[in-house]
């Protein structure tokens, strides 16, 4: 950073900040005595799990949480005046004008039945008296300065037709329009695939560079955190655990809580030479301190296939096109082996999860599981489909009713299947309650009892009911923090080994794919692009588009401040196709045993 | 513009589908009539000659598929058919009854919404005080109230107490429009603040929903002033469920009509309805069924066509 | 959460359904209606059509509560006994209206292919205005009781049916939906266990505002002559009778039309409050 005078002088500075909200039982703190700097230039990430009150934070130093339901006390002094002091008009002029503030949904951030242009240049107009026509002037340079191509035709378009990436680039033009001292960017990127993810950070750090802003950044994501901060605050259940330079933080945590926050994070490039999956490092929680997880075993070679998908595609006919969701896309899955689907949102992974189970019906191609083609199968082929392949969701909250019991959803399929009668149930019940290291007394609770960790479990044990040979597991970790992220992964992965399952492992997730799995298929815009062992993939990538991808992962690693790629900017991410369109013939090349990448034809790179 | 034209057209082939329905209905709704609609009109002591001669006169001798192609047909040239006891076109026994109807319920939507959106507004940005809780018991309270049991209360205290408007009538044909109106006003007001309540409840949900929304915090973040937050920012996204309810709320409206009609003695559509089923005048019932479905239909096709006007994200 | 009351043990679920204010009222309110309607013949001092042409258009006294009509009968009496007319008809209409629209709202939101034409249907049939609609259906059906529960059940039923497509279309894309597609229940299980159990409370609080609107209906219906024959006292009879002695004797209008605002009063705050309880969202904000 540019160490100028300025860059010694805090811009904000948190003193004993206690924010409180009004309850049925009276006031409760849900931060308690916050204290924190932020300089000019500097770069101030807070960072904790759900919870843990970062964002309470930050909503109230901009003053934003409604009043009489929620009361700060202590210091938020900007540029060493007193925001909790400050009247309501004075706040208007700080707000968009001194701190700019970006969240983390550029989805539902933006108004939807405004104009962009007319969104950005509103900030212009309260704060800089400008006239609209030359706000909108002005509304069209920042938009260009955000890299918003073809700015001046699509500063009179609506947000629906913006992507989530350039949503956020608009929200940063606005936030930065009266040229703010402090810009507050509450989890800017967590919506965003980590390709769009890399580019806005790079943005922002360049912004942040021609501005000499101070910015206090709030996320969940370590990595996220050593790619971009100065500075480092650690929160847990509303206090600060520890505060300091950031690569003080990660190379020596003070605290027990950042110890095994960072001790659990999954971080790329932690393999050694095993080919199989390794266990998460166990992290024990009062000292910090982790043990390294065991490797599993390696699939034994010259055992059939439980599935196998060739030529499947999936298409949805719109009105201006047809989605090519799914193309021309063949692989198969041994028992005992963790094949990961990966790309990013859109690409085409969950469709195809969901068309070998039969969600949705597949246009083209077979699915052959456990030697059974289900592609085209009647219902008496599908009901025996049924038993041997289960599906895992994302959403821990949706995927359990909320009107019946745990055990009773858990005993609904063997029923259903006539497995076991009303009897043994509950026996068994307790039995896969337990094997996924739940008690089995809490069968008759409901879901909303549980945390999202242990709704997953139940889910789990739900999906073992049947006996299934094969599981896709369609984000099944994505949503938890981090720590019950891997105690989830490790489970699925005992699991494994222990029934010799077979997993479809759906994820964006690069860092939990290297983990847990035996091999990866890159998915790009409905078509594999690359596939073989995980080790090949992680180490020797070949496909541009993979590449961009594993580099775009942040790293948990603060060396790297302020040194990932420049990235590519934004392409065109829609499988969309006009009526008609034939996809071209795809042909592989194998660059290793088992290692295949997608040859680009023609002029196409 | 190519994407509303697109839209419209859209509209325009559901409200044609909706529209075909609409006849079929009130078709099925006449011939479900257990035993034979010709001797029911006519009464007991009609002669089998004269309902033999009704039957032919209404067509009801022919097979039912022919029956509703000559309805079908009929309603193409805009002919209802004829009332047996008024002796004349349904469409000309509706044409004279329409002005007061018609006039009542766009008097009374106006006091309605005039009154809905500013009360139900401030009801949510003052959400939990006095006058928040105040407006929600009085919504609760107005929703309740038959709208003709109003209607008599109101003549008690402003017709027959004070003799500020007249209790009921329409005053003669060569009255002026001003005394006309000036006969509406009680209606008007019984009918309007029944159906404020809704609007005005309704209002309140939507702009306390928006409100809560991300884009508005979005908007404070940039410095706005509250009153633009919520005229600028919050008002045109609650519009769009605002703009349905309405359209809904001149469905009750006419509903409220046929009873509030007969309070006050208007000589109106509803008036005109209820005259006809104490008289088993089929076919008057029949067609003002289909003249009012039909005109609701269209309102609704102009409430979508609103829709695409506030929010670009319709759906085409 | 959809996790509301039905789910919660007996005891926490009564204190959470009392706990809310507009509920108690409104349940209160709506079991001593309950109440007087059920045990009428018990509590009215008058036989509600005992004559007595010595007493008519007598105003509210110790003898007659609420007064009585041009013919000597006790206000008080027939207005409890209208009670029993009025909620017989309004539950009849809740229930037919609630078996129909629930099986066309399940059946078009569930099975794509039926969506369409069942929502064009809805559409159509709620283009009529409700009193017009029953009106003309009690026409056409000739005037009775059961014709006025049935013609009022067809005209709410759409209502329930939109609501209940539009939480079923919800619901169908949940993923315990399809986690119980995926798990091959047969599809009569996957909707009644896991769709219809998950409608319950938005059916019960859309019941609720079509009971009101019911009652509501019935008593125009009635007021206008084109309900439930002229010999059954109901709010609405009585309302249209006591219209022509309204300047004299107001106490002929006041006392029916207060039951009714009452009676509409209860459900309109129970549906508000079930609704509240059910929908987190608005809960929240209370």
């Amino acid at each position: 950073m540019i160490a100028t005078d300025a860059a010694t002088r805090p811009v904000l500075s948190v003193e004993k900040l206690t924010t409180s909200f009004k309850m049925a039982e009276g006031w409760r703190a849900v931060i308690r005595d916050i204290d924190l700097t932020v300089n000019a230039g500097e770069t101030v990430a807070i960072v904790g799990e759900s919870g843990s009150g970062k964002s309470v934070t930050a909503l109230s130093a901009m003053r934003l949480l409604p009043p009489g339901q929620a009361r700060c006390e202590g210091r938020i002094l900007l540029e060493g005046r007193d925001l909790l002091q400050a009247s309501d008009a004075e706040m208007r002029t700080v707000r968009g004008g001194v701190i700019g503030m970006i969240f983390q949904e550029p989805m539902t951030s933006l108004n939807p039945v405004f104009t962009i242009g007319n969104q950005v240049a509103e900030a212009l107009v309260l704060h800089r008296d400008l006239s609209w026509k030359a706000a909108e002037a002005e509304a069209l340079r920042l938009m260009e300065r955000v890299r918003i191509p073809a700015a001046k035709s699509r500063l009179n378009e609506y947000p629906h037709k913006f992507s989530g990436g350039m949503r956020q680039r608009v929200m940063i033009a606005m936030a930065l329009a009266c040229r703010p001292k402090l810009l507050i960017a509450d989890e800017p990127t967590t919506a965003l695939d980590v390709t769009v993810q890399a580019e806005i950070l790079h943005l922002l750090r360049e912004l942040q560079r021609e501005e000499n802003m101070g910015v206090l950044f709030i996320t969940h994501d370590m990595g996220v955190v050593a790619e971009v901060a100065d500075r480092t605050v650690v929160m847990f259940r509303g206090d600060v655990v520890e505060t300091g330079p950031t690569p003080e933080i990660f190379a020596a945590p003070k605290a027990i809580y950042t110890k095994s926050l960072l001790a659990s994070i999954p971080r790329l490039g932690t393999m050694g030479d095993t080919a199989a999956p390794r266990r998460f490092p166990e992290v024990d929680p009062t000292t910090g301190e982790a043990v390294e997880g065991r490797a599993m075993q390696p699939v034994p070679a010259g055992s059939a296939p439980i599935l196998t998908v060739e030529n499947l595609s999936v298409r949805f006919a719109l009105p201006q096109g047809q989605i090519h969701a799914v193309e021309d896309v063949s692989f198969d899955l041994r028992p005992g082996e963790t094949l990961s689907l990966v790309g990013e949102s859109g690409c085409g992974k969950s469709t195809t999860g969901r068309a070998i189970l039969r969600l949705v019906n597949p246009s083209a191609g077979s699915v052959v599981i456990d030697g059974q083609d289900v592609a085209k199968a009647g219902s008496h082929a599908m009901r025996a489909m049924r038993r041997t392949s289960q599906m895992i969701f994302q959403d821990p909250f949706a995927s359990l009713n909320p009107r019946i019991t745990i055990g009773a959803a858990i005993a609904e399929p063997m029923l259903a299947h006539g497995l076991v009668g009303r009897g043994q149930a509950k026996d068994r019940v307790a039995h896969l309650l337990e094997q996924v290291g739940l008690s089995s007394a809490i069968a008759g609770r409901y879901p909303h009892e549980f945390s999202g960790g242990q709704r997953q479990r139940i889910s789990i044990a739900r999906a073992l009911a049947l006996e299934p040979k094969f599981i896709v597991a369609d984000e099944a970790v994505s949503a938890l923090d981090v720590s019950v992220k891997a105690q989830v992964s490790n489970l699925l992965l005992d699991l494994q080994e222990k029934h010799r399952l077979a997993y479809l492992f759906i994820s964006h997730d690069m860092a939990v794919v290297e983990r847990v799995s035996h091999r990866v298929a890159v998915m790009f815009l409905g078509e594999i692009v690359e596939i073989g062992p995980r080790g090949a993939i992680f180490d020797n990538p070949q496909h541009p588009y993979t590449r961009r991808l594993i580099s775009a992962v942040p790293v948990p690693d603060p060396a790297r401040l302020g040194q990932s790629n420049p990235p590519l900017g934004e392409e065109i991410r829609s499988p969309l196709r006009p009526h008609g369109y034939v996809p071209p013939k795809r042909s592989y090349r194998e660059i290793s045993p088992g290692h295949f990448v997608q040859e680009a034809i023609g002029t196409q790179a | 513009m190519a994407r509303i034209a697109r839209a419209l057209l859209n509209r325009l082939w559901g409200m044609v589908i909706v529209l075909a329905l609409v006849v079929t209905v009130v078709f099925v709704i006449v011939r479900v009539t257990p035993g034979d609609p010709a001797a029911v009109m006519l009464g007991s002591d009609a002669t089998p000659q004269d309902i033999a001669q009704l039957r032919t006169k209404m067509g009801l001798d022919a097979p039912l598929i022919t029956q509703y192609g000559q309805f079908v047909l009929g309603i193409l040239k805009g002919d209802l058919g004829q009332s047996i006891f008024l002796n004349q076109p349904v469409t000309t026994a509706l044409a004279a009854r329409a002005e007061p109807t018609f006039f009542l319920t766009l008097f009374s939507i106006f006091i309605a919404v005039a009154i809905a959106l500013p009360v139900g507004i401030l009801s949510a940005v003052k959400r939990g005080t006095l006058f928040d809780q105040i407006v929600v018991t009085l919504t609760m309270v107005a929703a309740s109230v038959p709208s003709f049991w109003l209607g008599l209360l109101l003549i008690q205290a402003f017709a027959v107490g004070q003799g500020w408007f007249p209790a009921s009538g329409y005053g003669g044909p060569d009255t002026s429009l001003i005394e006309r109106l000036h006969h509406l006003v009680l209606p008007a007001m019984a009918l309007g603040i029944v159906n404020s309540a809704l609007i005005t409840r309704f209002t309140r949900a939507a702009m306390l929903d928006v409100l809560g929304d991300d884009y508005v915090r979005t908007a404070r973040a940039k410095g706005a002033s509250e009153k633009r937050v919520i005229l600028k920012h919050a008002l045109k996204n609650a519009m769009i469920p605002i703009i349905t309810v309405i359209g809904l709320s001149i469905a009750m409206l006419v509903a409220g009509a046929v009873v509030t009609e007969t309070v006050f003695g208007l000589p109106g559509v509803g008036n005109l309805v209820v005259s006809a089923v104490l008289r088993r005048d089929y076919p008057v019932i029949q067609g003002a069924l289909l003249v009012v479905a039909a005109i609701y239909v269209l309102i609704n096709f102009v409430v979508d066509i609103l829709y695409i006007l506030v929010d670009p994200r319709v759906r085409l | 959460m959809m996790a509301a009351s039905l789910s919660l043990p007996f005891t926490r679920g009564l204190r959470r359904l009392f706990g809310n204010r507009a509920i108690l009222f409104g349940a209160i309110i709506l079991a001593v209606v309950l109440l007087a309607a059920l045990l009428a013949p018990w509590i009215a001092p008058y036989a509600p059509n005992k004559l007595s042409i010595a007493n008519k258009l007598k105003p509210p006294s110790f003898a007659h509560v609420f007064g009585t009509d041009e013919f000597g009968r006790d206000i008080f009496s027939r207005a409890i006994f209208a009670g029993r007319i009025s909620l017989l008809v309004s539950l009849g209409v809740v229930c037919i209206s609630t078996v129909i629209g629930v099986l066309l709202g399940v059946t078009a939101g569930f099975f794509r292919r039926l969506d369409a034409p069942i929502s064009r249907l809805l559409d159509a049939m709620m283009s009529f205005p409700d009193i017009l609609l029953a009106i003309a259906l009690v026409a056409a059906l000739g005037p009775s009781l059961s014709t006025v529960i049935l013609a009022l059940g067809i005209t709410y039923a759409p209502r329930l049916a939109r609501i209940v497509r539009g939480s079923t279309l919800v619901l169908r894309e949940l993923p315990y939906i399809e986690a119980a597609v995926a798990m091959g229940l047969p599809t009569w299980q996957i909707l009644t266990r896991h769709i219809l159990l998950n409608l319950a409370s938005p059916i019960l609080v859309q019941a609720s505002f079509v009971f009101a609107s019911a009652m509501l209906a019935e008593a125009s219906l009635s007021f206008l002559g084109v309900g439930v024959s002229t010999d059954m006292p109901t709010w609405g009879t009585m309302l249209a009778s006591g219209r022509e002695y309204m300047n004299n004797a107001p106490w002929l209008m006041v006392f029916p039309g207060l039951a009714i605002v009452f009676s509409v009063l209860a459900l309109q705050l129970l549906g508000d409050g079930l609704r509240d309880l059910v929908d987190p969202r608005l809960a929240k904000e209370t």
